[in-house]
């Protein structure tokens, strides 16, 4: 077990891990979120829900954030031994002719990613931990969709949050797809799974940049 | 054909290097790469200068030796081939052409374009091979019915010559694809389940003693190995590694 906590296949399995779980996220607070296009009754009492339960405040809350921050750790461990790889570098490098953009930039689209997560938690995790666990304030179920709308009031807002959702989408382009690569998984169905893992890389941040502007032009 | 190449020189492994223009004139479509540079050299020593020193062998794609990092592509900028495999037709009149050694920390340079892959090896050495008893008892290796797929693939993974170029192709400089090949060859053999568990922990451990970078999948390394090994052998190392480890 020693072995697979130092090499660099089980720091490769452990990103692919975290990424997936992630992106396993993602989906849920797509799916919790898109319920404000439609109907703020079933957002609220989704958020409420969310935001009282003590399994999700207690036990999946501190998984997810200990997932983010192991996530962008590793990266940044990983950006530097590569670095360190090759270390005098060539006067002409021609990347763009064997291995897409995406691919070789992880660290930039992941460090807009990164930055917009600071700004995401200053607007809605560190608010809502003030008003439970500073403030003690009194639950309100319906105050949900009223504070999301308020956020999303302000144009350069939301437009950080769509170029933040662009870079996501570029971000999940190659970790989604690659996922599967890193932990062994290439046979006769991988070609179905990377079209998924494209299809999906799109879709969610597309689904998000679909919201922010709704929520924005519905204020 | 009139060129400028823009070479590296190193004197040696603890000097400076640093990139040298040499104009070049009267190079025909038909000469090989290796060809060009030997009359770039025969005109260096005509001055009385330091030939350009690199690696080449065979000069028929099997060696793996003419490890030349060429616009920025190693083996330059064609599929599947060897630098001495590359002609200069893939060139025009007047073009301006790089040539590097591979690099990575674990490919030192020995002078100029001459790089120590020693560091493959030991990677070798390490696990890549099946112990046999060779004393008189040896058992016929056809003896032993295997499924034509998995010695195609086996065969496949073999091919690699292990030229290098997956790692200085890789952003990384990573050595996955030539560790997945080599421990691919023998995992897919009913003669390499033996060791298997040993082999893969050994190889993977020394490719990381080495320095190699990490995997990240761009898939660089696969596009530009001249034998075109499949990223599949990395899958399968990595299936490999940690069904290894969880074994203890």
């Amino acid at each position: 077990m020693g072995g697979l906590i130092k090499s660099s296949i089980a720091r490769k399995v452990a990103m692919a891990l975290s990424g997936l779980f992630l992106v396993f996220f993602l989906l849920q607070h797509f799916s919790i979120n898109f319920t404000s296009v439609f109907s703020p009754e079933t957002f609220n009492e989704l958020s409420h829900f969310m935001g009282t339960n003590p399994v999700v405040q207690f036990a999946l809350q501190p998984v997810l954030i200990f997932a983010v921050i192991f996530h962008f750790v590793m990266g940044f461990i990983l950006e530097l031994q590569n670095n360190k790889a090759r270390a005098v570098k060539y006067a002409k490098y021609n990347g763009g002719a064997n291995a897409p953009w995406v691919s070789r930039n992880m660290i930039y689209s992941g460090l807009v990613v990164l930055a917009f997560l600071g700004l995401h938690f200053y607007d809605f995790w560190v608010p809502e931990m003030v008003y439970k666990y500073v403030e003690f304030a009194p639950e309100d179920p319906t105050r949900y969709y009223s504070e999301l709308l308020h956020r999303f009031e302000s144009p350069i807002r939301t437009g950080l949050y769509v170029v933040s959702f662009v870079f996501l989408a570029l971000h999940l382009w190659h970790g989604f797809a690659s996922s599967f690569q890193s932990v062994g998984f290439n046979n006769k169905y991988s070609v179905a799974a990377t079209k998924f893992a494209k299809a999906f890389s799109i879709a969610i941040p597309l689904g998000f940049v679909v919201i922010a502007l709704v929520l924005h032009f519905n204020h | 054909m009139n060129l400028t190449l823009k070479i590296w020189r190193q004197k040696d492994a603890k000097s400076k290097g640093s990139m040298v223009n040499y104009p070049i004139s009267g190079i025909e479509d038909d000469m090989s790469f290796l060809e060009m540079m030997d009359v770039l050299n025969e005109e260096l020593i005509n001055k009385g200068e330091e030939p350009v020193v690199f690696d080449h062998d065979c000069r028929e794609g099997i060696c793996g030796s003419c490890s030349l990092q060429i616009n920025g592509q190693p083996h330059g900028p064609d599929r599947l081939i060897t630098a001495c495999q590359l002609h200069m037709r893939s060139f025009k009149d007047g073009d301006t052409i790089f040539i590097e050694p591979f690099r990575a920390k674990a490919f030192p340079v020995i002078k100029d374009l001459m790089i120590d892959r020693s560091a493959f090896d030991r990677i070798q050495q390490a696990g890549g091979y099946i112990s046999v008893n060779t004393s008189g008892n040896t058992v016929d290796a056809n003896a032993i019915p295997i499924e034509k797929e998995n010695a195609d693939d086996s065969f496949a993974a073999a091919t690699c010559i292990g030229c290098g170029a997956c790692v200085a192709a890789c952003k990384n400089a990573s050595a996955m694809l030539f560790t997945s090949a080599k421990v691919s060859q023998f995992a897919l053999l009913p003669q390499g389940q033996v060791e298997a568990t040993d082999r893969v922990m050994a190889m993977v451990n020394q490719m990381d003693e080495e320095g190699f970078g990490n995997c990240t999948n761009t898939g660089a390394c696969e596009i530009e190995c001249p034998k075109g090994i499949s990223l599949e052998n990395i899958a399968r190392m990595n299936r490999e590694y940690l069904a290894a480890s969880l074994k203890g």
